[in-house]
């Protein structure tokens, strides 16, 4: 057998869903014997057979990618719950099995799977797509790449109606139907003492967290996840500045930027320039624009 | 071997896996530890905290990077963003060599972030030992390829595990990095003589050496790097070094971490090993 060969067999039977008792099926999906797949290219020995020999390798596949993924997505375990999250992780990585060489990437396929298969995310859809999203900005933030901030004096001269301003790559903007960050936040601090904790205690945690995933309401907010030194935080937008800063990461010029967000918006015209500016100043004191790029495709005028 | 082509001409001592819950001691109280060993996927990203405090680790003490998913074994190419990512790191550590394990885990751009085992075929040697050159040649420094433990052979195989590893590492020219925890693991799950292995080596191949604890199952044992290196894995060890030398040993430690002196302590003992092999040198 020649090594692709061999090597397609195995990964196909390494990576098969598990039985529920979390052992390896005696028959895959696609109806082959795995008995038959094993003893076809592994030797048993004195004390495993062929099938229990490619069952620790099935196995270990499967702890270790579900054992990464619940750590990247506790946010999204506490709004399912333990059991309807295995499931969910289960189907998610059988549909989307990891394409890249390290295992951050895991989720990065998560929110938009979600999406397509709202009935993996039980009666609280939105709510879970939502600690989805905001879970995946939270890794994004964490290791993104931070390039060199812009300074004031990189704009001098520059024309406002062709202005193109690019945020950093880590800073993520969502728009989200729950409070989902607090959620999180108080998820964090549960499992933080759940280390160290006794049985009674974490089961108290557990109903705590429970209650206050089915207390929480709608209720629209606009968040930056972006990272700070070294720390990712969440920060709250206003509806107009959140409408900005999408506009100009979406490409557009930084006049119909700030032109876009004021249908409807309680902020008076008298106040809104000075808006504008504050909101400036505190998006380059966090450094969340990049130095403008001299390629050509950053000179040619913006799209409005 | 103490300073060879497959090491970058270092003599390292005792080293030590660098792991994130040990980071706060290491920068506090900077321990004397002759170098660190760094999982390079950790640091393969594009910033944060991670690379921040790699950076200051760096500043104080000699890095060698260590793989887990090349898969030098993979029948595939290798995957052209792991390269220029493993390189950009290789240029901020300075990592005199390189090593990763001499398994396969991906197909068809499918990962199972497994170490699996290999065939023990000229075919795959040949596979192997062309990827292990595309690679070094891409990041310009010594590679060394290291044993994994395993609990599966194939019907396919030609050849044993140790005439495996030397055909792909004279096919390669490459460096060994000799895990003698994983060989007595896979002595174990295979019942060979984990002394045949270790005379089997070419010495002066080794770039470096991996110890480590493992734990034990009724049928089978697992490589889990959580528990102190047992007596027989001193032993192999101890003929490893009578082998081939005064050589950069690192244990590894990767579960049930205890505190940064413990994991040091057991790193250290193997300085009785080491010791005896620079005496002999010196007579
Ligand atoms: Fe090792």
């Amino acid at each position: 057998m020649k090594l692709l060969n061999l090597q397609r067999r195995m990964a196909r039977a390494v990576m098969t869903p598990l039985t529920n008792s979390e052992r390896m099926r005696p028959v895959a999906p696609d109806g082959r014997s795995m008995r038959a797949v094993a003893s076809q290219i592994i030797k048993p020995n004195d004390r495993l057979t062929s099938f229990e020999r490619l069952e620790i390798y099935n196995r270990q596949y499967w702890f270790r990618v579900l054992a990464a993924f619940a750590e990247d997505f506790p946010g999204v375990r506490a709004v399912l719950g333990g059991r309807r999250f295995d499931a969910m992780a289960k189907a998610y990585l059988i549909d989307c099995p990891s394409q890249s060489f390290t295992l951050r990437n895991l989720g990065s396929r998560l929110v938009n799977w979600l999406e397509k298969h709202p009935s993996w995310a039980g009666e609280r859809q939105n709510l879970a797509l939502d600690m989805a999203r905001l879970e995946w900005a939270d890794i994004e933030a964490f290791d993104g790449l931070r390039e060199p901030s812009l300074k004031p004096e990189d704009l001098a001269g520059v024309n406002p109606a062709k202005l193109q301003l690019r945020l950093q790559p880590y800073v993520s903007l969502l728009a989200l139907r729950y409070p989902v960050d607090e959620l999180l936040l108080e998820v964090r601090k549960d499992s933080g003492d759940l280390d160290v904790a006794s049985n009674t205690f974490n089961e108290r945690h557990k109903r705590k967290r429970a209650s206050a995933v089915a207390k929480l309401k709608p209720s629209p907010i606009f968040l930056a996840v972006h990272r700070l030194e070294e720390d990712v935080y969440f920060r709250h937008l206003d509806r107009e500045e959140f409408a900005i800063l999408s506009a100009l990461h979406a490409g557009k010029s930084l006049n119909a930027a700030i032109e876009s967000p004021w249908r409807s918006s309680p902020i008076a015209v008298a106040d809104r320039a000075a808006q504008i500016e504050k909101w400036f100043h505190t998006w380059s004191a966090l450094g969340w624009f990049c130095r403008l790029e001299k390629s050509p495709k950053n000179e040619k005028a913006a799209p409005h | 071997m103490p300073a060879n082509r497959f090491n970058g001409h270092t003599d390292y001592g005792i080293g030590i896996g660098l792991r994130s819950p040990h980071y706060y001691h290491i920068l506090t109280r900077k321990p004397v530890v002759d170098w660190f060993e760094i999982i390079s996927e950790n640091f393969m990203i594009d910033g944060g905290r991670p690379l921040r405090i790699l950076d200051q680790i760096l500043e104080q003490y000699k890095v060698v990077q260590h793989g887990v998913s090349m898969y030098f074994g993979s029948a595939e190419r290798p995957n052209r963003e792991h390269l220029r990512r493993l390189k950009t790191l290789v240029q901020r550590t300075k990592t005199p060599w390189l090593s990763d394990h001499l398994c396969w885990g991906s197909v068809d751009g499918r990962y199972t972030h497994d170490l699996l085992p290999m065939p023990y075929t000229f075919e795959a040697a040949r596979i192997t030992a062309q990827k292990i050159r595309e690679v070094r040649d891409f990041i310009e420094i010594p590679v060394a390829v290291e044993n994994v433990s395993s609990y599966a052979e194939f019907h396919v195989s030609e050849m044993t595990e140790w005439e495996f590893l030397n055909e792909v590492a004279e096919r390669a020219d490459c460096g060994i990095l000799l895990d003698v925890n994983n060989i007595y693991v896979s002595s174990q799950n295979h019942s060979f003589d984990p002394l045949t292995y270790v005379n089997s080596v070419p010495g002066e191949r080794v770039a470096q050496i991996h110890i480590a604890g493992h734990s034990k199952y009724r049928k089978y044992i697992l490589d889990t790097h959580d528990h102190p290196v047992i007596d027989p894995v001193w032993k192999l060890y101890a003929r490893a070094i009578e082998r081939v030398g005064h050589t950069a040993t690192l244990l590894e430690w990767d579960d049930s971490i205890p505190s940064f002196d413990e994991v040091h302590d057991e790193a250290r003992k193997a300085n009785r090993f080491l010791a005896s092999a620079s005496l002999a040198a010196a007579v």
